[in-house]
């Protein structure tokens, strides 16, 4: 599922390049617990999660992972935007839980 | 590049800023991609880094980061003057953590980060002596 296609689906705020929109990514990963998604989250996954600090683009940077999505309605500070856009990150806010954006995601199909 | 003398990286890493810990996994994971190495590669040293620079920051007070960088191996060492770890191999159990709560809700805490290291590279040494601090090397070796 594209990045571009992730955004519609989660009615989603969008901080990304044009160009990222197109990315195509597999999987999905939620947790606001960073160490379990350096355990287990994949380069082709997007990650999902309410926790707001410069950690989960550091994780996802760590990773190779191309997109977070921001759940809860929480706003993305200025330093996560920076971070973000200097690594080559898009960004995604919804206002929809972890399990409604989860639900949402993989009924479209992704990570099936 | 040659074997006998590997390139030697130095990082300070700031015990006292949450928010910049896992600059100096940044920087080497600029600098091996600059070097060509593989992308699973990097990344796998990358997040056991990572995960070890978060470790001398959340338990320890900050420390020295050293890469260390041959075509054969990639040796990262992280030395802290901190607490110790008094049971190693309690430590390395998943999900066995002292991280205060304010340290979960800061997304660390979980108790993976040891196991998280040993799982990404090919040889993790451990040496700790409680009042005196944490020497960490681990050992990467390219496919
Ligand atoms: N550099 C360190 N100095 C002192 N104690 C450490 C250090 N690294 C790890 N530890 C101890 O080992 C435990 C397990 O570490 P880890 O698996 O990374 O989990 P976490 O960091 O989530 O607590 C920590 O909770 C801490 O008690
Ligand atoms: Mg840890």
């Amino acid at each position: 599922m594209t990045i571009r296609e992730m955004a519609e689906r989660l009615e989603a705020t969008v901080y990304a390049e044009p160009d990222q929109l197109d990315i195509d990514l597999k999987g999905a990963f939620g947790s606001d617990m960073m160490s379990d998604v350096l355990a287990f989250a994949d380069d082709r996954d997007v990650l999902l999660t309410g926790l707001l600090n410069s950690q989960i683009v550091r994780t996802a940077h760590m990773l190779d992972m191309s997109c977070i999505i921001i759940v809860r309605g929480k706003k993305a500070t200025e330093e996560i935007k920076t971070l973000a856009v200097e690594n080559h990150i898009a960004l995604l806010e919804t206002k929809m839980t972890m399990y409604e954006a989860s639900g949402r995601l993989y009924e479209g199909g992704l990570g099936r | 590049m040659t074997e006998n003398e590997p390139l030697h990286f130095h990082y300070d890493v700031d015990g006292n800023n949450f928010t910049s810990a896992g600059e100096a996994s940044v920087q080497v994971k600029r600098m091996l991609r600059q070097m060509g190495f593989h992308p699973d590669l990097i990344r796998r040293i990358s997040v056991a880094m990572y995960e070890g620079e978060i470790n001398m920051v959340i338990h320890a007070k900050g420390g020295d980061a050293d890469v260390y960088v041959t075509p054969e191996c990639i040796t990262v060492v992280l030395k802290d003057v901190g607490p110790g770890i008094k049971d190693v191999n309690l430590a390395m159990q998943e999900g066995y953590s002292t991280a205060p709560d304010n340290i979960r809700s800061l997304g660390f805490g979980a108790g993976m980060g040891l196991p998280n290291m040993k799982r990404y590279s090919d040889e993790l040494k451990i040496d700790s002596v409680v009042g005196v601090g944490t020497t960490i090397e681990m050992k990467f070796l390219p496919a």
